[in-house]
């Protein structure tokens, strides 16, 4: 085993018991991507930053001073601003940006000492489920199992695809409809969105600011525990941020959950869904309930209007916050013609720095924002969306511990498979994982087996706001029972 | 709800982005079908029913209007794509 296959857990504590540097760590990634550019999960690499983090870390860990984190080689996702490091949301439009500051997550992974690899490849601005709308081109998966190369899924694709295979320990990835939880499923890693507010979004380029929210994709339930606590913070320079205390994610791991009482939603249950996935799910119910816990049939009665609220809302907020790229300030700026003023320059300007779909989203959100339609779909939308969040607020009323739902309609999708697809069948893919950004909700997803094609299927537990903890424990259960100890075939 | 030619030029106009004549018709067509897809909510029953504006119940954060930051224009200039003389430069604007 190479050091770049470790876990967050085995490297500290290899690392704190002298087994290893994270000299020696950072080394064997930085050869592990060198040798990855077939996958494309990387698209900036940053390896001399690396290199100069990893020694002073392995100073602080030789002075004792060493959290969770410290010395533990990352990916970051493109979406978070890294100062001097290009940060450009996988689009055009923010072609050659380099902030001057850097997001408050990925500063408190630096503060722990953690070493940043370089940056990964996603859907451009988040908008999209494969990472083929990414400027940088798509990331492949690193799961193959035909001579077809397929889609980590999106947005944190490069995340995801970059964890699954050793590019990193761990990475950073943000989820707004589900940009963390699809892609770990399509790969085999683990990922959680935390509820919203619990770790800033500051420095975080914004795609829809209500939804928004960051988390870690890592390779066990543990590591994602570790990670969260350590990217979680009270954040003055985030209005939404919760003055709520992080806790010890990693303490509640105990692997008890006898007497939880797990609710499986019935109207997940879609019509279509395949006897393979449902029986994952079924599976997945049976392991949690042979731990202790009791399995209640639930309903969220308002689950199937989640898709079309969520694509009312998440583009209403895109077109405001992507406002702000007018080629004045950053990034891309049209060449203009003669006599070109101030407004052709912005529609030349956002026309040729926004991909297709990112200009889809602005030009809905503006739609449905515009006089005369905003109640007929806005605000209606945010209704649909408040009794969306009551359903999940009635269940754990009843007590209702956590629920337990597919993560995806199916295993990794080719590249390509989505070409032909009009933008709504495009969407259909996020149908089990919007309904909790909507609540606010945090979601863990967790792979629990291979399917037909031999591709890793995850599932997903929704918990209680600021019960990371428990969720995390719950889903440590269902990873050992599971026990998926798969990795892909090295091909590339 | 479908959305017609004009109307598919008029929305990319308030969005400020430039999109061809002849890429119009696929346009609407597109903004048709997604605006479908949303009437679903017209059968939810919202009657009552308050738009959620925030996830969590909590007032947002304040704090005194005060300068907390600012004084290094070179750096907020730093990444424009034309600066000159302390300002971003744009084209002449007479309204």
């Amino acid at each position: 085993m190479s050091l770049n296959q470790l876990t967050i857990a085995e490297a500290r504590d290899a690392l704190r018991k002298g087994d290893a540097t994270s000299v020696e760590i950072t080394e064997a990634c930085i050869a592990a991507i060198d040798g990855a550019d077939a996958l494309n999960a990387y698209c900036a690499k940053t390896p001399e930053i690396a290199l100069e983090q990893a020694k002073a870390a392995d100073a602080r860990i030789r002075a004792g001073d060493a959290p969770a984190m410290c010395g533990i080689p990352v990916g970051v996702k493109d979406l978070f601003c890294t100062k001097g490091v290009t940060s450009q949301a996988a689009s055009n439009i923010l072609a050659g940006f380099r902030p001057e500051y850097e997001s408050t997550v990925t500063q408190n992974l630096w503060d722990a000492g953690a070493v940043m690899l370089g940056k990964l490849g996603m859907d451009e601005f988040a908008m999209g489920s494969t990472t083929e709308s990414s400027c940088y081109g798509p990331v492949v998966n690193p799961w193959k199992v035909d001579d077809r190369k397929r889609a980590p899924g999106g947005s944190s694709g490069g995340s995801a695809a970059a964890v699954s295979a050793d590019l990193c320990l761990a990475a950073t990835a943000t989820d707004t409809g589900g940009s963390i939880r699809q892609p770990a499923a399509f790969t085999g890693t683990v990922g959680i969105k935390p509820t919203y507010g619990r770790v800033s979004r500051w420095g975080v380029i914004a795609y829809a600011s209500s939804l928004d929210q960051a988390g870690p994709i890592t390779k066990s339930v543990r590591d994602a525990a570790i990670m969260l606590g350590t990217m979680a913070s009270v954040d003055a320079k985030d209005s939404t941020s919760a003055d709520i205390p992080v806790p010890d994610f990693e303490a509640a791991l105990t692997g008890d959950i006898r007497g939880k009482r797990i609710g499986i939603p019935r109207e997940y249950r879609v019509e279509g869904m395949s006897d393979e996935l449902a029986k994952f799910w079924d599976d997945g119910a049976a392991m949690l309930k042979d731990a202790g816990a009791e399995i209640v049939d639930i309903s969220l009665p308002h689950a199937k209007y989640a898709l079309p609220a969520y694509y009312v809302i998440a583009p209403a907020e895109a077109s405001s916050n992507l406002a702000r790229y007018d080629g004045v300030r950053y990034g891309h700026r049209a060449h203009l013609a003669a006599g070109d003023g101030i407004v052709e320059m912005y529609e030349k300007t956002r026309a040729e720095g926004f991909g297709p779909e990112v200009q889809r989203r602005v030009m809905i959100g503006t739609y449905v924002l515009s006089a005369g339609f905003y109640d007929a779909y806005y605000n209606r939308a945010r209704k649909v969306r408040a009794l969306i969040k009551r359903d999940f607020e009635q269940v754990f009323a009843a007590g209702i511990d956590a629920i337990l739902a597919p993560a995806t309609p199916t295993s990794a999708l080719e590249l390509g498979a989505l070409n032909d697809a009009s933008p709504v069948e495009m969407y259909l893919n996020d149908v089990f994982t919007v309904t909790l950004n909507l609540a606010g909700l945090p979601g863990v997803s967790v792979p629990v087996g291979l399917d037909g094609k031999g591709l890793p299927m995850g599932l997903q537990l929704i918990g209680r706001p600021w019960e990371e903890g428990d969720l995390l424990n719950q889903a440590l259960v269902l990873e050992r029972a599971a026990g998926f100890t798969h990795k892909p075939a090295k091909w590339w | 709800m479908s959305i017609d030619i004009d109307t598919a030029r008029k929305v990319a106009h308030l969005a400020r982005i430039k999109v061809a004549e002849e890429d119009l018709a696929r346009l609407a067509e597109q903004l048709s079908g997604i605006l479908t897809f949303m009437e679903q909510l017209n059968e939810v029953d919202v009657e009552g029913i308050e738009p959620m504006t925030s996830v969590t119940p909590m007032r947002l954060k304040r704090r005194a209007d005060v300068v907390t930051d600012g004084g290094y224009p070179e750096k907020i200039l730093s990444n424009a794509p034309d600066a000159r003389e302390g300002f971003f430069a744009v084209p002449k604007v007479v309204e």
